[in-house]
């Protein structure tokens, strides 16, 4: 009944001689919120990189949001249209105003009008809770603020997948939170989201899966009920120890 | 403790002698200068009010010209270096070996045998061509080349300077390379490179003096040729004085400038 909007098989990736990830299959239905968590250097940045292709993979297949990510002949830029990317620093663009980070990719791939593209972009900022900050740039606003933009950018596109790399890791501790609520926004609205995070109360609230990676494969994955709380394999558990109790 | 002490207050003692030192003799060979030059002299062949008086208003159609074979040259380097500089971080190896060829040429000859080149040696081999713009188009082109290769350096070290996260999150909204390059990319790195251009700017300004190997009329002359042709007709080392004076009215003003939006870049 639901569509695969994610469907990824035998997917190794190499840096040189160190291969980071080792064989990755994994399927993400429409409408499904994914949480990804693994120790650092397990390769859970460079397995969404992969998705949209911001880095090519070694061999193995991907296909993301209808297309066929992997094919030769693959249009990627018609592609990533439709693949948001939310990144841990946000990465606005530091020589535009707020309104334009949102509007140039509508404008400039889209085609839409600078009116079209500027009243999407106010739709959007209010959709996550940003306004009156239109023409500041983007060094003037806090990080929870730049981090909401830089989802209300990704919306902008109309993207049926968001992928998400620890977009609350660079934030100070009190502004986490009002991040994790937009996100939280869009999981109810029934966004298809993949999230790698640290938030383990996030995972545990809103993930309806939880897929734990180390040394470049998947370990164990399940609803989160389980993965967090019992999960079967010893790599897992020693992982949750260790961050749910960081103090032990 | 106190001998310690003690030792510190001597080396500072020490720092205090040797400055109260310097002073000294900075002072002693400003006064031995002044006391020994021969301040008639200097004046006589420097500072005469009449005949720097005499260089207006014709010094004005030089110090234009200057501006302009200045600005000309400028922009000719702008036109070639940026696509240079694309060339150079592109991902087609030719476009990348092409563009470090003529960075590392134009480089590496003095300025003034391009402008040779351009104003003789091009013409001789090929009768039929003339340079569009007479005088002003050679100079565009023969400074210009130079400049080029000037430019495409630091706009390639700009786009360098751009984090890579820019380009990453461009290129996941779905912009192409070109776009991002366009839209992305290069707006920040200009930013970046406004400071090494202005002192392009400067270094150019003060290039622009080699145009008169071009052999130059009075209409076309700029400013150290104009100042060195009324040296000959007075006999006199004012023009001189007056040129480089004019020449500072545009240089000084723009280093100042550049360290300024150094500073405020460093800010950004
Ligand atoms: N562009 C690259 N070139 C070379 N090695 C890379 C590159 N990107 C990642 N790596 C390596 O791949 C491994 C996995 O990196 P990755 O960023 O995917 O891990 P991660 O699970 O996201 O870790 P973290 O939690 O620290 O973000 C690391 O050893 C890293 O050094
Ligand atoms: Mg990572």
């Amino acid at each position: 009944m639901s569509t695969r909007l994610v469907t990824i098989r035998g997917l190794h990736k190499r840096f040189g001689d160190n291969e980071v990830l080792r064989g990755i299959d994994l399927d993400i239905d429409e409408g499904e919120v994914v949480c990804l968590i693994g120790p650092s250097g397990s390769g859970k940045s460079t397995l969404l990189r992969c998705i949209n292709l911001l880095e090519p993979p070694t061999s193995g297949t991907v296909g993301a949001a209808g297309h066929d990510m992997t094919h030769p002949d693959a249009d990627l830029d018609a592609a990533r249209r439709e693949i948001g990317m939310v990144f841990q620093h946000f990465n606005l663009f530091s020589h535009l105003t707020i309104l334009d980070n949102i509007a140039i990719a509508q404008r400039r791939v889209l085609g839409r009008s600078k009116a079209e593209a500027h009243a999407e972009a106010r739709r959007r900022l209010a959709e996550v809770g940003v306004e009156g900050k239109e023409r500041a740039k983007p060094a003037q606003l806090s990080g929870g603020q730049q981090q909401r933009v830089a989802i209300a950018r990704a919306l902008a596109m109309g993207p049926t997948l968001m992928l998400f790399d620890e977009p609350t890791s660079a934030l100070d501790p009190e502004l986490v939170g009002e991040v994790l609520a937009v996100m939280r926004g869009l999981a109810a609205d029934g966004m298809t989201m993949l999230v790698v995070t640290h938030e383990m109360s996030f995972a545990r609230e809103v993930a309806d899966r939880v897929v734990f990676l180390d040394g470049g494969v998947i370990v164990e994955q399940g609803p989160p009920s389980q993965m967090l709380t019992e999960p079967t394999t010893e790599r897992a558990q020693s992982f949750l120890r260790r961050v749910l109790h960081p103090v032990d | 403790m106190n001998a310690a002490q003690r030792t510190a207050l001597t080396v500072r003692g020490r720092r205090r002698l040797t400055r109260t030192v310097q002073y000294g003799v900075f002072a002693a060979a400003l006064i031995a200068l002044i006391a020994l030059a021969d301040w008639g002299r200097i004046a006589d062949s420097f500072l005469q009010v009449d005949i720097a008086a005499d260089m207006f208003p014709a010094v004005w159609t030089a110090f234009g010209n200057t501006v302009a074979y200045t600005l000309l040259a400028f922009v000719f380097g702008m036109l070639v270096g940026v696509p240079l500089a694309l060339m150079r971080v592109s991902g087609f190896g030719p476009y990348r070996w092409l563009s470090t060829v003529y960075v590392e040429v134009f480089r590496g000859l003095p300025a003034l045998l391009v402008l040779f080149l351009v104003g003789f040696a091009v013409p001789q081999a090929f009768p039929g061509v003339t340079w569009p713009g007479g005088v002003y188009g050679q100079v565009a082109i023969g400074l210009g080349l130079t400049s080029s290769a000037y430019i495409a350096e630091s706009v390639r070290a700009g786009i360098q300077a751009v984090p890579p996260g820019q380009v990453e999150a461009a290129r996941s909204l779905g912009m192409s390379h070109t776009r991002t390059m366009i839209s992305i990319v290069l707006p920040q790195a200009l930013r970046i490179v406004v400071p090494p251009l202005t002192n392009e700017l400067v270094l150019l300004t003060k290039d622009s003096s080699l145009v008169y190997v071009l052999g130059v009329t009075a209409s076309t002359m700029e400013l150290t040729r104009f100042a060195r042709s009324e040296l000959t007709d007075t006999a006199n080392a004012t023009p001189l004085l007056v040129g480089g004076l004019l020449y500072l009215l545009l240089t000084v003003p723009l280093s100042a400038l550049a360290r300024r939006l150094e500073t405020k870049g460093d800010r950004r």
